[in-house]
């Protein structure tokens, strides 16, 4: 093994111009499918930490009685999906808004009455924040003869949710097409390095060289063109990530979220990727050319 | 005849060979026994390349049978074609020696392919390289040594292997007396020390030598 090894790494000196391009085209096919893979994940942790503040409001109607609103309550709290209703009375919400504010509170001084309703702030349980479950449990509880509006974040939750989706799909169609473009460019430069040295290829298989002999020191020659590709792309993006997390500060998003990069084993995971690449890549040339 | 026929190497059956409508080869039938030393003759095109192909199976016969040391050559899978081809040496005309390798390396690829360990694999490159005069030559590229001298690594690669049979396809062909002499005299050697030898020429000087065998194609016939 050392010995293909050490003939790969000779073989990649000796054509450093075509190992360099491949280097380059699977270091750039490896930097823009990771960096659409880094943009969605952290996309999604963000949507999940802003899902996961979810807040139903149910306002009461003006007329109601305490009676009616603590059977309200009732019915509320036992609707599925619901973890907790607080009822927030128009004083509590009218002192927490002028709270809000603070300077400009007197801006409410000259209010004849509180204008605000009475409501219930509606915590839900995590399997229930889903677009279309919040939807309903929102529906259901409209329908209350008490209750005059129900609010909640689906418009943007559900507007994130299809460019999240959109950029899910539009990934792994760059990455399927990335990857075969990769294949492709791996698998000429190898038949280009195959056919500048076809004549030793010729003269091994003549002195007994069997093809996995001669394949050997090709395949690795390959995967260790992925092996680069990959350090080289994910370099990039790192940098690429340090600047970005550097300049938009530790809690941009708010929800305390921090932009993060791949863990550990997802970096193995593109490396070990990317020398597939390599290999497969590999394999095709090799197969035409010692057939 | 009975011992005679358990020192056949090399049977050739109603072999043929054809391009397309040109036929290289027509119906020859070949015994070469172990340690002889044939030459094989003719005129240019006549196909004395084409047969040392068959034998290796650089070409495989359009029809007929080909036995080498026990192995029928129609019904060996490809996969065991190097194990074949590790019974002989090759040697040609161009010398087929890979440019960016060093003298050594060349020889050593013979022994990496068939998987011997480095410790024998430099004894064995050494002492080849000692027999053919060129100790002092092993880490030259070849494009940097004499077309004498680039023949003299050939013969070292064909013989490092320790193969049954050397076939040698017009080796003297481009050099120069002096030269050809010094590579006759290493196929000699082969010779005298037990291996089978066929080579392929239309060198007069070298058809005079003494205990050899020829046979004469043309048109791609044996004529005697």
């Amino acid at each position: 093994m050392l010995f293909f090894i050490r003939k790969a790494l000779k073989d990649i000196a000796d054509n450093r111009l075509l190992n360099g391009v491949a280097i380059i085209t699977i270091a750039l096919s490896v930097l823009i499918v990771s960096a659409f893979g880094l943009f969605y994940i952290n996309a999604d942790e963000l949507l999940t930490s802003w899902k996961s503040g979810i807040r139903v409001m149910a306002y009461l109607s003006p007329s109601v009685d305490d009676k009616t609103i603590s059977d309200t309550k009732q019915m509320i709290q036992t609707m599925a999906g619901v973890e907790a209703v607080t009822f927030i009375s128009k004083d509590e919400a009218l002192e927490t808004f002028r709270k809000q504010l603070k300077g400009q509170a007197s801006l409410l001084d000259n209010l004849k009455g509180n204008p605000l309703p009475d409501a219930f702030e509606l915590r839900l349980y995590p399997d229930t924040r889903t677009e279309g479950r919040v939807e309903a449990l929102a529906k259901q509880i409209e329908s209350l003869a008490a209750i005059t509006d129900v609010e909640y974040g689906q418009k943007w939750v559900g507007s994130m949710l299809s460019v999240l989706n959109l950029f899910r799909f539009a990934g792994y169609a760059m990455g399927a097409l990335f990857f075969m473009a990769t294949v492709f460019i791996v698998a000429n430069t190898i038949r280009l390095i195959l056919y500048s040295r076809r004549d030793e290829v010729e003269i091994m298989r003549l002195v007994g060289a069997t093809d996995g002999f001669i394949q050997a020191p090709f395949i690795i020659e390959g995967m260790l063109q992925g092996l680069a590709g990959a350090v080289f792309g994910l370099g990039a993006l790192f940098i690429s990530y340090l600047f970005i997390a550097s300049n938009i500060g530790q809690d941009y998003f708010g929800s305390g979220f921090i932009i993060r990069f791949f863990p550990f084993e997802t970096c193995g995971l593109i490396v070990m990727a990317s020398m597939m690449i390599g290999w497969i890549g590999c394999y095709l040339s090799l197969k035409q050319f010692l057939k | 005849m009975e011992d005679k026929h358990k020192d056949l190497i090399i049977r050739m059956f109603h072999a043929h060979k054809s391009y397309g409508a040109k036929k290289a080869l027509v119906d020859i039938n070949l015994d070469i026994y172990k340690n002889e030393f044939l030459f094989v003759t003719g005129p240019s095109g006549a196909g004395k390349t084409t047969l040392l192909k068959l034998l290796y199976l650089g070409e495989p016969a359009t029809e007929g049978q080909i036995l080498v040391d026990g192995m029928n050559l129609s019904r060996i899978p490809a996969k065991r074609t190097p194990f074949l081809r590790r019974k002989f040496g090759v040697i040609f005309q161009d010398y087929k020696l890979i440019a960016n390798k060093t003298v050594f390396d060349n020889i050593a690829l013979v022994l990496e392919a068939a998987g011997k360990n480095r410790k024998m694999l430099v004894k064995k490159v050494n002492s080849v390289l000692r027999m053919v005069g060129m100790e002092d030559k092993r880490g030259m590229l070849p494009p940097s040594l004499s077309g004498g001298e680039q023949q003299r690594i050939a013969v070292a690669r064909a013989v490092v292997g320790d193969p049954k049979i050397i076939l040698a396809d017009e080796p003297t062909g481009s050099l120069d007396p002096e030269s050809a002499d010094i590579i006759f005299d290493l196929l000699a050697r082969f010779h005298m020390l037990g291996g089978t030898l066929i080579v392929a020429t239309h060198d007069r000087n070298l058809l005079q030598k003494p205990g050899c065998r020829i046979i004469r194609l043309q048109h791609g016939q044996m004529v005697n």
